[in-house]
């Protein structure tokens, strides 16, 4: 069972006079509940790997199919829509939204893009506040909370959907090593809780070995593809 | 929408300074303009009010014809016996009047026995004439309000430049229809104060008096002042009121009536209009204000956002909602300015009116401005800026919700 299939994709994009080739042929297949990482230098290509997955963007050629939906067919809206339904987002500096408190940020998707009823959005939310360990912290608002806890409510946030998928682009680079590798134990708690596929980008070597998978990039292509048991353990 | 009501509050309390400013602006224009209508409204309404109250009346209805030679005062245009049955009797069944006066109008001279000068004379009978022109007995500075037969009110000008007061005697000579001069002896009962505009200068008698003096064979009417219960009905009941004496033709197959409002009247309505075209460019400023204002905060916003908008873009919020969270805030600003403005614009109003300030209309003096604003006024204008907000909000809403997540986010 596969929930993202990437055939022969390639993204070329011109910079200037020059068309650089972000990825490509790149090919693989990633099944549901599985804990991957693409590592890689800066400029290998992850991020945009990302954005395809994650459909914030479209390859120049291939097919990539994620959670059986050929993701370049989709236009602006149905995008949108699509991510709403299938893909949580970590993002590197961690995104929330300063307006809302931690639990209206975790609110948020529920709210605002798949209008869930208040009756089923409070016992998500609180869930998933406790899953996280921000229950106590839940009418704080960003700016007051450290950034390992937000990324927490980030991670909360991407969650509170059941999405089957959730992308992390470098989730851990502005967290201290303490503090990444709690997160990525955060993460592959919540991969065995709720059976979502993680997969998250990293050029930090010392984390990979939390990934069950791991892509190693370099200049655009998948040069290397490991899978093992679990994570290494760190500490 | 509860929601995005909440989060675009937020959002504009996020940057309070700029909100605060912008705000004050609009809260500033739209005191300006409530202001400015509330007291050049007052103006208006007392100049409209003179006008037709003491002189004119609301409304005219004459033989066809008489307006176009009014400077001549034509006897031979009188309205007679059967047209005067017919008009009264579409005018009494009009529930919309509240009074009407026929009057008979003509020129004459005047004499205090050693000086002679002309004069316009205005034939009425008084206890009708009151009730269409009330504020006429308001003009009596000097003498009695009452005019019997064989009184005359005489016009300040008049009084003053022939030494004439009440309970002199003069005499007054005029023209009849068929040529032939006539003269009658009038006591002067009181004197009245000059008045802007046509009419201003006419001296008044009693009908009973004008039928004598004229020599007329039977009731004779140049005009009817016509007084209505609701001056804002004008337009409305002018156009039913037409429309009815449209009916009435003579045997020519012609109208025999003619309807002039007030307007048609009276050159005040070209500065009725003047006002009207001022409060218009003033409210066209406030528009401007506006919309340069809002606009300007809601691209900063957006601007300042483009991270965030890409952020609620990549987790699935669609571009409508995006669209709406930005034009609310617009719309947030707009009420709150609107709202705050409303506010201190009716306290100004209302502190205006207890100061008493005083003014000059024409001969006038010491008239006591009574500024006031209506409520329609207030939602017009509360409505405009607020539309106006949501126009303004649209271009930089538009951008934010056309806005590529992935570009968004990129951006630093």
């Amino acid at each position: 069972m596969t929930l993202i299939s990437a055939e022969h994709i390639k993204k070329e994009y011109p910079v200037g006079e020059v068309v650089v080739h972000a990825l490509n042929d790149v090919s693989f297949e990633i099944g549901p509940a599985s804990f991957v990482c693409f590592v890689g230098p800066s400029g290998s290509g992850k991020t945009t790997l990302l954005n395809l997955i994650g459909c914030l963007d479209k390859p120049t050629d291939g097919t990539l199919t994620v959670a059986d939906t050929d993701v370049a067919t989709l236009d602006r809206k149905a995008s949108a829509a699509f991510r709403g339904r299938t893909i949580g987002f970590i993002f590197q500096d961690f995104n929330l939204l300063p307006v809302l408190t931690v639990y209206e940020n975790i609110e948020y998707p529920l709210l605002m893009v798949q209008n869930v009823p208040p009756e089923e959005r409070r016992p998500r939310v609180t869930a998933l506040l406790a899953a996280v360990g921000m229950a106590d912290q839940k009418d704080k608002y960003p700016d007051q909370i450290s950034g390992g806890q937000k990324q927490r409510v980030a991670i909360a946030r991407a969650l509170v959907t059941n999405p089957k998928l959730v992308l992390a682009d470098e989730p851990t680079a502005n967290l201290d090593h303490d503090t990444a590798y709690r997160v990525l134990d955060l993460m592959k708690k919540m991969r065995n809780e709720f059976k979502t596929t993680f997969i998250f980008s990293t050029h930090d070597q010392k984390i990979v070995g939390e990934a069950e998978t791991i892509f190693t990039l370099e200049d655009g292509k998948i040069n290397d593809a490991k899978t093992r048991g679990g994570g290494n353990g760190h500490g | 929408m509860g929601n995005l009501f909440k989060i675009a509050i937020r959002n504009l309390l996020r940057y309070k300074r700029r909100t605060l400013l912008t705000a004050s602006l609009i809260t500033l224009g739209v005191v300006f303009v409530l202001v400015f209508v509330s007291v050049s409204g007052s103006f208006k309404n007392m100049m409209i009010g003179q006008v037709t109250d003491s002189m004119i009346g609301h409304m005219q209805v004459h033989r066809k014809g008489f307006v176009a030679s009014i400077e001549t005062l034509p006897l031979n245009l009188n309205l007679k016996g059967g047209a005067i049955g017919r008009l009264e009797k579409i005018l009494n069944e009009q529930p919309e009047i509240d009074a009407y006066s026929p009057r008979v109008k003509f020129g004459g001279m005047f004499s205090n026995f050693t000086e002679t000068s002309s004069i316009r004379l205005t034939a009425i009978y008084p206890e009708k004439e009151f009730k269409a022109v009330p504020l006429l007995p308001g003009r009596v500075t000097d003498g009695s309000k009452e005019l019997k037969p064989g009184g005359i009110l005489i016009p300040e000008l008049l009084a003053r430049g022939l030494k004439v007061k009440p309970g002199d005697m003069v005499v007054i000579v005029a023209t009849n229809a068929d040529g032939s001069v006539n003269g009658k002896q009038f006591t002067v009962t009181g004197v009245l104060q000059s008045a802007t505009g046509p009419g201003g200068r006419d001296g008044y008698i009693h009908m009973d008096d004008a039928i004598e003096v004229l020599r007329m064979e039977g009731q004779q009417v140049s005009e009817y002042a016509i007084r209505l219960k609701d001056f804002g009905n004008l337009a409305a009941f002018g156009e039913k009121l037409d429309s009815l004496l449209a009916k009435e033709i003579n045997q020519q197959n012609k109208p025999i009536f003619e309807l002039h409002t007030w307007e048609k009247l009276s050159p005040f309505f070209n500065i009725a209009r003047m006002i009207d075209l001022m409060t218009f460019f003033i409210k066209l400023m406030l528009i401007a204000i506006v919309l340069i204002s809002i606009m300007n905060v809601m691209i900063m916003a957006v601007y300042e956002r483009i991270r965030e908008i890409g952020t609620i873009a990549a987790i699935g919020t669609l571009p409508g909602k995006i669209l709406n969270m930005f034009l609310i805030e617009g719309f947030c600003m707009g009420v709150g300015g609107a709202l705050i403005g409303d506010i201190a614009g009716i306290a100004i109003v209302n502190i205006l009116n207890l100061l008493k300030i005083t003014y000059n209309f024409g001969q006038q003096q010491g008239i006591i401005l009574q500024t006031a604003v209506s409520p329609a006024d207030v939602l017009v204008i509360s409505a405009t800026v607020i539309i106006v907000s949501v126009i303004a909000s649209l271009q930089p809403a538009f951008k934010a919700s056309r806005m590529e997540p992935i570009k968004a986010l990129r951006h630093t």
